[in-house]
């Protein structure tokens, strides 16, 4: 007999999501997915002035944080058809690049291991087996016995107070772990390591953006970290080799902890390359431009479109298809339609759900602050998977190279990408193709600044008295969890209108008019669940795709609200 | 070799705590750097780091429960990019963190369990920490957690706590959410909880530094530190960004950039006219910056937005306009005036450096604001 189970918060994300599941002879039968917060962002851009977009929408979320106000100065500089100088693409490119690799790292370690790996039976580990382990995968320097006695011992002094904080009351024991002990005492040390690793080399952004998170250093068109080598205020030679030694320090973590658990992790998990597959068509607008044209043919990750899981045929992308559906969301359009483009987009917010305190939603009816994005009508899925997927069947060297070791190694074949832990193995590919690249663009800044060429910013349409009365643009980015557009209309040098549909949005989204589900909740379908009442398996694959909720929940209509002034003195 | 310092900071903490925390894994070292730091961080003199060690000492870990509603977790963020002591060391060593939904393990029903023993158990004991507005509108439908408003968890999680630590500009005044027209009707925790006693720490995000130095205080006193009018700590509160800022002497000469990337602002000249607002925010950004002292929005040019003032997303915008007559080293001097007379020669404006440190002592006539 079926019965309908609520996880709600789902943890280790960012945001608000929910999840109700109905389960039939231990496997999930049916799905849906809520986000079960709201602000209202876009309505509060409105009237102001848009240099300052990129500041709010920053706000969207600060674990992808960077990634809105490289969407948002796109756009205002698509509108305004501002070219930036090449100092200006590659500090960006050098900003998102290691903005993709800390927050891969980020998830892998800290949001999504404990659904894999049981802390508790790290206890038990042998720590010289441990040892022994952990040199056959990989050269990293930190893999003695004594080295995983220490961390063991640690762990132990933490349980025995008997408060484990917030290892406690979880899923410890389930039946679907499945690593050895000594498996599980390695992953915790990496799990301890990449805490002090990722907070050393994001000091990039301050380095380049004054502070991580929300750095504070896009302009509209530029950057406003200056660059001179013969200044003590300025990026110069001495900053730039500490980028390159954080740089360094960020790709051997990745090249020699990261893959290397990934790949020894895997095998003990083969069966969740079968599960967790999801809707199949797939959504990369690529990015990393490798030339200053502005344009997207010489993009590191190209953009494409792959659909019905068919990597023989990419499809060009063509933005004017992207729609966003509120049939099942809390909102409603002015017009009574279904969908509508995002640069008409408005929502009205209409809260149909029952009244907090409550057990379950009515599934039936609107029951998310997620719309839901569609492409020519289709769900499509967005993330590492989809741009590594695009580029491989692209044919670029580097996504086929590392897509083709990472299968032989795992002894699968390419349909093994299309589930649970081939998203997870594509978010690893993702951030090892960027550790590597990311060098290059500080080679490429610093060979500029050695030939004198300092500009970081085009100030020419900088005043809007330079601006026509109205204008529109498209600005896109590929943030770590996947396509994120956005889309502003300027009116009279003000913000007439705003969008934003981002990856979570695309992942999370609700069913449409058409009754078609949202990547998260196809995804769900067929997913095992050993114990109803610890549904390890449900955050497996939710987890797979990174939620960030508090980005795809950020729209409202205006109600005409007015720029207030500077407060005077 | 002797090591002054170290002798006169080991001396302070007794040898019993030291050997304890090593039983703990943590070397006598690393605890002393901790306790040296968080004295330092706090404004207190030395002598006080014993008492600090004895407030950290043995376990005696308090709980702490995190909650995030209108929040984008750019705060729990800082948190993990945290120096001193780090994320690692405070979720292991220093409290126990009790219930956090960005990194904690357990999900759904198992993670409300753990937050509800924890409010039962420590009642009246624990610390609260709250990141994100709560709305108000609609009977809260815009923000709700295991099917609960927001307001309904911030009142009875704030409600029946020791303190209450409000983390970034959204919860300590609204934030973004409650920027015109405030959509959602987000407000603060002590407008939502109105009788709960709440530490102000605004920013956005905030800095961690300042929050692991805010609960020091409280471990170590028992008490809140002393607040400014605005319900933040007058230890990284107290001072205005002007004040400390490294770029001050340039504004008192008159050297401003005019542009981004301009030979000014490549040297390091002030940003007043590329719209800094620093002479209106109070914030310890100067003094201790951000990413264990990398840098700062001015040191890597780009002005203040004051992020740590109530209200900023309407009263500081828009962010790239000037602030209105700041005035300079004089009543009636402004950039302009300054800007104007030093442009026929540099010599003057050393000139006019020389006297502004000369007239600093009268700075009080520039922009303060009433504590």
């Amino acid at each position: 007999m079926a019965k309908k189970i609520v996880v709600d918060p789902i943890t280790r994300i960012e945001g608000h999501l929910r999840i109700e599941a109905q389960i039939e002879g231990g496997r999930i039968t049916d799905a849906w997915s809520s986000s079960t917060a709201f602000r209202g962002i876009e309505t509060i851009l409105k009237g102001r002035d848009p240099r300052d977009a990129h500041h709010f929408v920053q706000r969207f979320c600060g674990v992808c944080t960077t990634v809105h106000s490289m969407a948002s100065i796109r756009a205002v500089e698509d509108a305004l058809k501002i070219q930036i100088p090449d100092n200006a693409r590659l500090i960006r490119n050098i900003i998102m690049g290691i903005q993709n690799v800390q927050d891969h790292v980020i998830h892998f370690y800290h949001l999504h291991a404990l659904d894999w790996v049981d802390i508790v039976s790290a206890l038990s580990a042998d720590p010289k087996k441990t040892a022994q382990v952990a040199q056959s995968i990989s050269n990293w320097p930190l893999s003695s016995a004594t080295y995983f006695k220490g961390v063991q011992d640690r762990v132990k002094a933490f349980v025995g107070t008997g408060r484990l904080g917030p290892f406690a009351n979880a899923y410890w024991g389930h039946s679907a772990y499945k690593l050895p002990a000594e498996a599980n005492l390695m992953a915790v040390a990496h799990y301890l390591e990449a805490l002090e690793w990722q907070k050393d080399v994001i000091k990039i952004h301050a380095i380049l953006g004054s502070k991580n998170p929300h750095p504070q250093t896009f302009l509209v068109g530029g950057m406003s970290i200056p660059v001179d080598p013969d200044s003590q205020n300025a990026l110069n030679a001495d900053k730039l080799a500490l980028i390159g030694k954080l740089l360094k320090k960020a790709r051997a973590f990745v090249e020699q902890v990261y893959i290397p658990d990934l790949l020894a992790v895997a095998p003990a998990y083969l069966d969740w390359a079968a599960i967790g597959g999801g809707v199949g068509n797939y959504l990369s607008y690529g990015d990393f431009p490798m030339d200053n044209s502005g344009g997207i043919d010489n993009l590191y990750f190209p953009r494409g479109i792959i659909m019905g899981k068919d990597l023989a045929n990419v499809l060009p992308v063509d933005e004017q298809k992207i729609t966003e559906d509120v049939t099942r969301s809390w909102y409603e359009y002015s017009d009574g339609r279904a969908d509508k483009h995002p640069y008409d987009g408005e929502t009205n917010p209409n809260y149909t759900g029952p009244k907090p305190p409550y057990d379950f939603l009515d599934t039936d009816g609107k029951y998310s602050w997620v719309k839901s994005p569609r492409y020519n009508g289709e769900p499509m899925e967005v993330g590492p998977l989809a741009r590594v997927l695009v580029a491989y069947a692209s044919g670029n060297a580097d996504a086929k190279g590392a897509v083709d070791f990472v299968l032989g190694k795992l002894g699968v074949g390419a349909g093994a990408l299309f589930s649970t832990l081939g998203r997870t193995a594509a978010r690893g590919i993702d951030c090892l193709m960027l550790a590597q690249k990311t060098e290059l663009w500080l080679q490429q800044l610093t060979d500029n600044m050695g030939r004198g060429i300092l500009e970081v910013h085009n100030a020419e349409k900088w005043e809007p008295s330079t601006w026509p009365k109205e204008a529109q643009g498209f600005g896109y980015h590929e943030a770590p969890r996947g396509a994120l557009g956005h889309w502003i209309r300027i009116e009279n040098g003000a913000i007439k209108n705003y969008q934003a549909v981002v990856p979570s949005t695309w992942n999370a989204g609700p069913r449409d008019a058409a009754g078609k589900m949202g990547p998260y909740e196809s995804a769900l379908i067929g997913t095992p669940v050993a114990d109803e009442k610890q549904p390890l398996e449900i955050l497996r694959t939710i987890h797979s795709f990174d939620p960030c909720l508090a980005c795809a929940v950020h729209v409202l209509d205006a109600r005409g609200n007015e720029i207030i002034k500077v407060k005077a003195l | 070799m002797h090591d002054p310092e170290k002798t006169l900071l080991e001396g302070s903490v007794s040898e019993e705590i030291l050997q304890k925390w090593e039983a703990r894994g943590v070397n006598r070292r690393d605890f002393l750097k901790f306790c040296s730091v968080m004295t330092a961080s706090l404004a207190l003199p030395a002598t006080f780091m014993g008492q600090i060690a004895e407030a950290m000492e043995a376990d005696n870990r308090p709980p702490v429960i995190w909650m995030e509603f209108q929040g984008c977790t750019g705060d729990t963020e800082a948190f993990l990019r945290a120096n001193q002591p780090t994320a690692a060391e405070i979720i292991l060593d220093y409290l126990s963190i009790d219930y956090h939904e960005t990194i904690m393990a357990a999900a759904g029903h198992q993670d409300e369990a753990a937050k509800n023993a924890t409010v039962e158990k420590y009642k009246g004991k624990y610390i609260a920490i709250v990141e994100g507005s709560i709305p108000m509108a609609d009977g809260g439908v815009y923000c709700t957690v295991a099917g609960n408003s927001a307001l309904n968890i911030a009142r009875e999680v704030c409600g029946n706590a020791a303190a209450t630590i409000a983390v970034g500009t959204c919860a300590s005044y609204g934030g973004l959410p409650a920027a015109a027209p405030n959509p959602t009707g987000a407000v603060s925790v002590s407008e939502a909880v109105p009788g709960a006693t709440v530490l102000n720490l605004p920013g956005c995000p905030l800095n961690a530094e300042n929050l692991t130095a805010a609960i020091v205080h409280f471990l170590t006193f028992g008490k809140l530190p002393a607040t400014d009018s605005f319900g933040r700590p007058k230890f990284a509160y107290g001072k205005r960004i002007h004040d400390n800022c490294e770029r001050r002497a340039h504004f008192d000469a008159g050297q401003y950039a005019e542009g981004f990337g301009d030979a000014g602002h490549r040297q390091g000249w002030c940003l007043y006219k590329l719209g800094c607002k620093g002479p209106e925010t109070f914030h310890n950004c100067p003094t201790i910056r951000y990413n264990e002292g990398s840098s700062w929005p001015v040191q890597a040019g780009h002005g203040c937005i004051g992020c740590s003032e109530p209200q900023f997303w309407d009263s500081m915008t828009p962010f790239y306009r000037r602030l209105p007559q700041v005035p300079g080293f004089g009543v009636e001097a402004t950039a302009d005036k300054i800007g104007l007379g030093l442009a026929a020669a540099t010599a003057v404006a050393f000139g006019a450096h020389g006297v502004a440190s000369a007239l600093r002592k009268d700075d009080d006539s520039t922009v303060k604001r009433e504590d």
